[in-house]
């Protein structure tokens, strides 16, 4: 499975999603800069976090506008996977490629912490190698993370079982709408999530629990 | 040249914690009389152009494609 990684002015995480993708894939992920039009031919796509135009007017609010956004929207229209981590979920809520949005953290404080995970969903292509209800270990490092959407909107993503992952009882870092902390379309190919599973892929980082996602993206056959 | 000025407000129902860190704050320093404060923001814009009607219906799209996120904020345009 091949992989793209897009890069913007401002984002951060880029380097550690690249070597997760590299680790877990076997080969490094193709780059895309925020003026490109066109997106190799890969299976995923993945929006990595930071703070694209440093967060001005909103979060992913500028990116969202970019011409390698469009492309992504294509791309995903076509059914190729696209993953959004923290700045790049914000993106794919702005680009309107995910409903709602993220507003700062019930707190106002920046939180840079692990947090515990329930995977709500483990029949979507990203979260098919967990086990339904499994509790992770996750960072999270955002200070724009609490989730909201309309009644309607919320009664439909649960609904459909869109919401991939939950903050773990009692780990809700910003006070984000029925603990969500990563949604899927309603395609099942675009997810996007505020903690970042690319810093627990291997010994060093302390814990593996983020690489099944990686796998389970990376994985041809559908879920 | 039209001047105009675009407001965007969040929408009831949307909890704004940085509106209410202010209204704290404003406390604080002693104004007991204020109750609950939004925060919002404010834009100047200058239009090369001197039809009106154009300029209002161009805020109107620049607000829905960039300026708000209506998911959870209103907007409002004044021209002046």
């Amino acid at each position: 499975m091949k992989s793209a990684v897009v890069l913007l002015p401002g984002l951060n995480r880029d380097r550690d999603m690249i070597a997760a993708l590299t680790k877990i894939g076997g080969t490094p992920p193709a780059t895309v800069w925020q003026t490109d039009t066109d997106i190799p031919d890969v299976d995923l796509i993945v929006i990595p976090g930071g703070f694209s135009y440093g967060d001005y007017l909103r979060c992913g609010a500028i990116a969202a506008r970019m011409p390698v956004i469009r492309a992504v929207a294509e791309k995903a229209e076509q059914g190729v996977r696209v993953i959004g981590v923290c700045n790049g979920f914000q993106i794919l809520l702005e680009a309107g490629l995910l409903p709602g949005a993220l507003m700062r953290n019930a707190s106002l404080r920046f939180v840079c912490r692990e947090v515990r995970l329930e995977v709500t969903n483990a029949d979507t292509v990203f979260t098919r190698g967990y086990q339904p209800g499994q509790i992770i270990r996750c960072p999270v490092a955002h200070h724009d993370g609490n989730y909201f959407a309309d009644a309607e909107t919320l009664a439909r993503l649960e609904g459909e079982g869109r919401v991939a992952f939950r903050y773990a009882e009692g780990t809700n870092p910003n006070g984000s709408l029925n603990d969500i902390a990563g949604i899927v379309n309603q395609a099942g190919n675009v997810l996007g999530l505020m903690p970042h599973p690319e810093n627990l892929i291997e010994a060093a980082h302390g814990g593996t629990d983020g690489r099944a996602l990686f796998e389970s993206a990376l994985r041809r056959e559908a879920a | 040249m039209i001047k105009a000025r675009v407001t965007v407000t969040l929408k009831n129902g949307v909890l704004d914690p940085q509106g209410k860190a202010i209204e704290g704050a404003l406390g604080t320093l002693g104004f007991a009389d204020v109750g609950h404060v939004r925060q919002g923001k404010v834009f100047d814009l200058e239009l090369n152009s001197a039809d009106r009607a154009k300029a209002e219906a161009d805020l109107k799209a620049m607000c829905e494609k960039l300026l708000a996120n209506t998911v959870i904020e209103n907007y409002a345009v004044e021209i002046a």
